[in-house]
């Protein structure tokens, strides 16, 4: 393997050069209007500079909003990993496995505006669930599960899990199934099999999912507008920005805000890649010569 | 269940309590297979396997890829269920057992060392499953690692090491649980033909120091003569024969383990008549008198010769010349030089290609004239 691409290496490959049209298009697209917008965030109606940053983080109305989208963000990331490993370990072999797949991409297929009327209509006050809930009188209340922190929560459960379910899955998957075998062989019950092998070996897929599930999530707009409490609650990062440029029309603002909302996802990704380092990163089949 | 069998004691455990057989007893008298199959839908990979095996034994499971073999293999490691027959060690039924319990040792194919954790952690892996004290883990892993001769590469990633090391790993970390039965799956497939001389040899050794149980799967018969007290040839999941290396490759059962044990020339020719245990057989340009492996009744038998039982010698046959039974006049069609001697394919006058092997120097296009002994020529009825 290494050898043959360390052959590679020496030889110019012309064929590279057909990726030129691609990168050309992800430079014009991405890093354009990125670049355009971290030097716009430092212009400003009046001065210029660090003005924009110092006011998002001296007006606790612009700066909360970075721990109220991690409040929500965070939470929905862990559920949406926590409930992920076991189901798809659970349903890894199982035969109606490719039926649950292709039933969870319909959320991420259908976009996150139709998850929230959804939910509207399930959860809301004069929902299913609550007309269930109040016939059976097992509540005499209706139970406000729309238009505050829930109501996001769930939506990002709704549109996260089947993203980080599908991730695991394959990751999952492409553990050589002889190892929990070796390991069964030498006395380890299914549960030994998992903490032991299973889990150390996808590590670095929990890591990506991770990082990618919370990225999804800490960006979360239309659902914390249409599901949540836009003005208080589940006032996230991405709505101060919205306001920012479309309500004050300070697009200096807003490109400060967007790229302090990079920045924190930054962080957290950063970090978790950095945890995933302490952990073994090799390949996941039973190792041959 | 009998309380005294000594394997039935430790893996009963009393309880809960103990994870896994504790693997140091040795001492059962015999691992019983009791007419175990195991259908794969419609499709029998593996129909009545019938073995018993003396503790101590090395057992080689021999056939084609595809008969069976491994399925029987899984099967008694217990990874793959049953859907027929039984599996006693001594008193003890075992069949119904996870692979956990019944702590029988296995050397994968792709040998399965576990990616992430140091070769002396892969070696160790059993022991601590089975909640043995870390210093004796320590001392029984060093003497693991000492008898496969990798003591420098304790502290080594299995990726980082060869081919021929990783395989020394996985027989180590299955020998350091000490179990009642080592099973092997092919476990010399992946590595290159030196390698896989001096792993064979090194297994042998390892079997005759430990004197460990030992059931052996592989498709070479090679591998199946040389290290095997008994072999089990396997077809179409069907047993075809058992028995010792010498006798297999002297008289095969039948026309699949013929062909198993190296017998390259198949020819089904009339049968004249049958005297005794001699039969005479013609046709295809050839006359020749063997020896009938079963009771020939049909008009038609098909003989197996070896290469190896068939003596070259040049020779121009003199015109209108009657040859006798068993020599048969051809010329050499193709010749393989194999270092000790040459692989000849001599065609027939007749047009029959056969395989000889000979010491003597051939050349392509040498006229030959090939006998063989009437000893050596098998007789089989047709399949």
């Amino acid at each position: 393997m290494s050898s043959a691409a360390s052959i590679q290496r020496k030889t110019v490959d012309i064929t590279a050069l057909l990726v030129a049209p691609g990168v050309c298009l992800v430079l014009l697209l991405f890093l354009y209007p990125f670049l355009y917008g971290f030097v716009l965030s430092f212009s400003a109606h009046e001065g210029a500079g660090l003005r924009n940053y110092v006011k998002f983080f001296s007006t606790p109305f612009l700066s909360q909003t970075i721990a109220t989208t991690l409040w929500i963000s965070f939470p929905a990331t862990v559920v949406n990993i926590g409930l992920a490993l076991p189901i798809a370990f659970a349903t890894r072999r199982h035969r109606l496995q490719r039926l649950l797949t292709a039933i969870l991409v319909v959320p991420i297929t259908l976009g996150t505006v139709l998850i929230a009327e959804g939910l509207l209509l399930y959860l809301g006050p004069q929902g299913w669930l609550n007309r269930f809930l109040l016939v059976t009188h097992l509540s005499t209340l209706p139970v406000h599960l729309t238009h505050n922190y829930w109501g996001v929560f769930l939506s990002l459960v709704v549109s996260g899990f089947p993203f980080a379910y599908l991730l695991l899955l394959s990751y999952l998957t492409g553990i050589d199934p002889v190892l929990p075998q070796a390991a069964a062989t030498l006395g380890a019950s299914p549960w030994r099999q998992f903490i032991h092998i299973y889990l150390p070996l996808l590590v670095p897929g929990l890591a990506i999912a991770f990082c990618l599930s919370f990225v999804q999530a800490f960006s979360v707009f239309p659902s914390a507008v249409l599901l949540g409490a836009p003005a208080g609650p589940t006032r996230v990062i991405s709505i101060a920005a919205y306001q920012a440029a479309f309500e004050d029309y300070d697009y200096p603002m807003a490109s400060a805000i967007a790229m302090i909302m990079a920045g924190v996802q930054l962080l957290v990704v950063v970090l978790i890649l950095a945890i995933r380092l302490l952990f073994y990163r090799g390949p996941t089949v039973g190792a041959k010569g | 269940m009998n309380p005294s069998a000594p394997f039935s004691a430790a893996g009963e455990s009393s309880g809960s309590k103990k994870p896994a057989p504790s693997g140091r007893e040795q001492n059962f008298q015999h691992l019983r297979i009791e007419k175990i199959s195991r259908n794969f839908g419609a499709t029998a990979a593996l129909a009545a396997l019938d073995l018993t095996i003396r503790s101590g034994e090395f057992i080689a499971l021999l056939g084609p890829s595809g008969c069976g073999k491994s399925t029987a293999l899984n099967c008694i490691a217990g990874l793959l269920p049953l859907t027929g027959g039984t599996i006693w060690l001594d008193e003890k039924r075992i069949d119904q057992l996870r692979p956990e319990r019944r702590g029988f040792g296995m050397v994968f194919q792709n040998y399965a060392l576990f990616p992430h954790l140091t070769v002396r952690r892969n070696v160790g892996f059993g022991l601590k499953m089975r909640g043995i004290p870390g210093n004796e883990i320590r001392r029984r892993v060093d003497a693991a690692l000492e008898l496969v001769q990798l003591q420098a590469h304790a502290d080594k990633l299995p990726g980082r090491l060869s081919g021929g090391q990783q395989q020394r790993v996985a027989i180590a970390r299955a020998i350091v649980i000490e179990p009642p039965v080592i099973l092997m799956d092919e476990p010399l497939s992946n590595l290159d033909a030196k390698l896989r001389l001096e792993m064979r040899a090194e297994i042998k050794r390892i079997h005759r120091d430990l004197g460990r149980t030992t059931i052996y799967v592989t498709h070479d018969q090679d591998e199946a003569l040389s290290l095997a007290d008994r072999i089990v040839v396997l077809n179409d999941g069907r047993t075809q024969q058992i028995g010792p290396p010498e006798e297999l490759y002297a008289k095969p059962a039948n026309l699949q383990v013929a062909r198993f044990m190296g017998y390259r020339n198949i020819l089904e020719l009339d049968l004249e008549r049958v005297e005794g245990s001699f039969a005479f057989l013609a046709g295809s340009g050839l006359q020749l008198q063997g020896i009938a492996q079963e009771y020939l009744t049909l008009k038609r038998a098909v003989i197996a010769i070896r290469p190896d039982d068939i003596a070259i010698e040049p020779a121009q046959r003199k015109i209108n010349e009657v040859h006798p039974r068993n020599v048969i006049f051809g010329q050499a069609e193709l010749v393989e030089y194999c270092g000790r001697d040459y692989l000849v394919d001599v065609l027939a006058e007749s047009g029959v290609l056969l395989h000889a092997r000979t010491p003597r120097r051939i050349v392509t296009g040498d006229r030959l004239k090939l006998v063989v002994s009437p000893e050596r020529v098998l007789a089989f009825s047709p399949a």
